[in-house]
């Protein structure tokens, strides 16, 4: 992965010194609080429901050993001893106080992490697929082109106060794992009729109170001119972004409005005058130096078989329950790559303990090349793995209780925070996604309904993104009651789309029947395999709306 | 206002004039864009130095045929949220080839003046609590940059480059 | 009952008779609008005085002296998360003045 050299390390360091030097202003009173918001957001510290909430940047979801022992030192010295990780690959702690913060980042800054614009009305953290430089239908690595966007948009000097945030994801295969087509701008490697490897650019994706599908405006961008085109967008979302109104203000308004010709045709205006001027061509040594730093580990020379992971599968039932929903094909013979759900039932989706996070640490090194991923679905990857290892790596998760074995199960919930956490939230989020995974406990159960997304958010902003859930909840607050409006067929893969929504807000009481009702809906409909979403593709929401509401 | 030029406090040489004002012989006058669009060819006869106030939603590209008779270009900041400004200076500093001086006036933050003057403001009307050190200090809080800056400072790629 | 968040450490305050303390009990209750209104006024000195943020009153039902406030949210606010009760003001970890 990536490492700092003496000016990234600078950089980081300077920030965290501009940081304390603003915090000592704010509680001076040279800063008011309205002036000193904006600053503390570019360094992901908010003010939430019980206390600050700090967000802690997490490049292209990938964590080294030193960061993630460093991140369980954080949660029991500055925290509570628990972090959190979020839909773009970050993690968040819930508890520190403004005037420990300026040390946190520099004890940060000393692992080569930081707090750097994940909040704010700038480019936020670039996350990628969470199988970067393992999975076999890989065209190339994404995080090589997030690291070098990473260097340029961080502190970028024109693009730090536009009108709202901007996400970016990429992916590097074209199943779509990064959900990029919900993004500010999403990427998606891809050749050209000459098999030169380049970029398709999705612009206007996004969550939200209107939320939005990606449209392609750059239909093929080279590498050499990735960055120019960037910063065309970024420049017509800079000068024609709306600022007179917080809901219209994010680029989907805008692409949306112009539509995509004409957006295309601005854009490209601009992208002409900058790659003319050639101050962001993206030179061939400078791509292949960062490609240096995302080179794959030594492989060992491994026939794919193996006799103790095929052996374990046999006598180990919890080994092959866990196996057949969390290890996933890798594209170098005799290894896998390993999902770690946290999401174990009962507890918080997303979060991870001190001592859960220091035992990765270790595993990471005895089976991982030192390496883990943290996936927008809130689970961890550990992208290399050989197979025979895999039995003694399952024994060491399923003693840290990180041995879940239901990703992309029923019981694999993204959920955020909620009203339990949040400032901005409706409704509690957590104890739903809980109970849900309770009436869903039974592990057979759980695979014989295959595949099922279901996204979960307290609140319009969609921090969980429920647009793209099979079964997206939405948490809405009607006259003091917390209520919960179901969407369905929403997809966050390459075949994106938002979910529908169902009929009129549930209660809690009546939220998780309705789940249990959709679910029972789908196994008496299905057909040749498909799995909820298909079958809700097939046949539109009505049967499902009627067997939910029919109750009413 | 006081005006910061070169880090140090300077006089204005300039006076900001409303719509309706009469330009007195002899002054330097900081004209709206509006006023500059309606009454441009009475202002380069003077054959006098003035400047032009731009508001986030003008568009200085307008300006390209007059920018070598420019002696100032004005660019406000209504909040300090809005970040136009930095668009458009940095799109009169490299494409238009503007060289004269590019003044930031408005409500903007100490925090946002290293950014301005990477894109290449390199005036700035600031409050009258306003001391040169916090200029200066502003300026060196960040010693290095990923991205091309209009000041002709090193990138960090070019200074990897050349170590 | 009005309520801020300290600057320092973010901690949930609420206002009692010119100060401010830790614990929803402990706060004051303000039967007359006016004297609510007025005590927010008050609190904006805190807010010059950078010791609180954003200080608003909100809604509470006195039943039987026990003090219950009307929004969820408020509830929550008062008491923690209500699925980590191991932590928050409901498992005594209230920060006092002196720990910032």
């Amino acid at each position: 992965m990536y490492r700092y050299d003496e000016f990234d390390a600078t950089m980081v360091r300077e920030r965290v010194e501009q940081f304390r030097y603003q915090v000592q202003r704010r509680l001076d009173g040279k800063l008011n609080e309205d002036e000193f918001k904006p600053l503390r957001l570019k360094n992901g510290l908010y003010l939430q429901l019980h206390s600050y909430m700090l967000r802690i940047a997490v490049p292209y979801g990938t964590l080294a050993v030193r960061q993630m022992r460093m991140l369980a030192h954080i949660a029991r010295k500055y925290d509570r001893g628990y972090g959190h990780f979020t839909t773009r690959q970050n993690m968040q702690f819930h508890w520190p106080k403004l005037v420990d913060v300026p040390d946190i980042l520099s004890e940060l800054a000393s692992v080569e992490m930081h707090c750097i614009q994940t909040s704010g009305n700038c480019v936020r953290n670039i996350t990628a697929d969470h199988f970067a430089g393992a999975a076999a239908d890989e065209i190339e690595d994404p995080r090589v082109l997030c690291e070098i966007m990473r260097q340029w948009s961080s502190f970028h000097p024109e693009f730090n106060y536009l009108p709202r945030k901007f996400k970016i994801a990429v992916t590097g295969s074209p199943n779509d794992r990064a959900a990029i087509k919900f993004h500010d701008i999403g990427i998606e490697a891809a050749t050209n009729e000459s098999g030169e490897v380049g970029y398709r650019v999705y612009v206007g994706g996004g969550m939200g109170r209107t939320p939005y599908v990606g449209l392609l405006i750059g239909k093929w961008v080279s590498k050499e001119d990735i960055l120019a085109y960037l910063e065309a967008v970024l420049r017509v979302y800079n000068e024609f972004g709306r600022r007179d109104n917080l809901w219209k203000a994010r680029i989907k308004i805008l692409v949306n409005a112009l539509g995509a010709d004409e957006m295309r045709r601005q854009v490209e205006t601009e992208f002409g005058e900058i790659r003319a001027s050639g101050s962001l061509t993206l030179p061939r040594e400078e791509i292949a130096r960062i490609e240096k730093y995302f080179a794959p580990p030594a492989f060992e020379d491994l026939s794919d078989a193996s006799e103790e992971y095929e052996a374990e599968l046999t006598r180990n039932e919890r080994f092959a329950d866990w196996s057949k929903t969390n290890v996933t094909r890798h594209k170098q013979p005799g290894y896998a790559i390993a999902t770690i759900s946290l999401k174990e039932l009962g507890m918080t989706p997303g979060d991870i303990s001190h001592e859960q996070m220091d035992g990765l640490a270790q595993i990471m090194d005895d089976f991982g090349y030192a390496e883990i991923r943290v996936s927008h679905e809130q689970n961890m990857v550990l992208p290399h793995v050989r197979k025979k290892d895999l039995p003694a790596l399952f024994a060491r998760l399923d003693a840290l209780r990180l041995g879940t074995p239901n990703a992309g199960l029923i019981t694999d919930i993204i959920c955020c925070p909620g009203l339990d956490y949040c400032d901005l939230a409706n409704a509690r989020s957590i104890p739903i996604s809980q109970a849900i995974q309770d009436r869903f406990a039974d592990l057979k159960r759980q695979r014989d309904l295959g595949e099922i997304k279901i996204k979960m958010s307290g609140c319009i902003n969609a921090c969980g993104h429920h647009h793209a859930g099979h079964i997206g909840i939405l948490g809405v607050d009607k006259k003091g009651v917390e209520l919960y409006q179901i969407q369905l067929g929403g997809s966050g893969a390459e075949d994106a789309s938002i979910g529908d929504v169902l009929g009129p807000a549930l209660g809690p009481a009546e939220i998780v029947d309705a789940v249990e009702n959709i679910v029972e809906t789908y196994v008496g409909l299905r057909q040749n395999g498909e799995r909820l979403l298909d079958t809700v593709r097939r046949t539109g929401v009505q049967p499902f709306k009627e067997r939910v509401y029919a109750a009413h | 206002m006081p005006l910061i030029k070169g880090g140090r406090f300077v006089e204005d040489a300039f006076v900001t004039v409303g719509d309706g004002d009469p330009l007195a012989p002899g002054a330097k006058p900081i004209v709206s864009f509006e006023r500059f669009r309606k009454e441009r060819n009475a202002l380069l006869e003077r054959n006098s130095p003035f400047g032009v106030r731009l508001k986030p939603s003008d568009d200085p590209a307008l300006l390209h045929d007059d920018i070598e008779r420019i002696s100032v270009v004005a660019i406000e900041f209504p909040t300090f949220r809005d970040g136009r400004g930095f668009s458009r200076a940095r799109v009169l500093r490299s494409r238009l080839g503007f060289k004269g001086e590019i003044r930031a006036v408005g409500h903007f933050l100490y925090d946002q003046l290293a950014f301005m003057v990477r894109t290449g403001f390199d005036a700035f009307e600031v409050p009258q609590t306003f001391r040169e050190e916090d200029f200066q200090r502003a300026l060196k809080e960040m010693s290095y940059f990923y991205q091309p800056s209009v000041d002709g400072k090193k990138t960090i790629r070019e200074l990897r480059a050349t170590r | 009952m009005l309520t801020a968040n300290r600057l320092r450490d973010g901690e949930v305050v609420w206002w009692k008779s010119g100060a401010w303390v830790t614990s929803l009990a402990a706060g004051q209750v303000f039967l007359d609008p006016k004297d609510a209104e007025a005590a927010l006024e008050a609190a904006g000195a805190f807010v010059r005085n950078n010791v609180v943020v954003t200080p608003y009153l909100f809604d509470v039902r006195v039943t039987n002296g026990a003090v219950q406030p009307v929004k969820e949210r408020e509830i929550i606010r008062a008491a923690g998360p209500s699925v980590r009760t191991d932590t928050g003001k409901q498992a005594g970890l209230a920060r006092s003045e002196a720990d910032v």
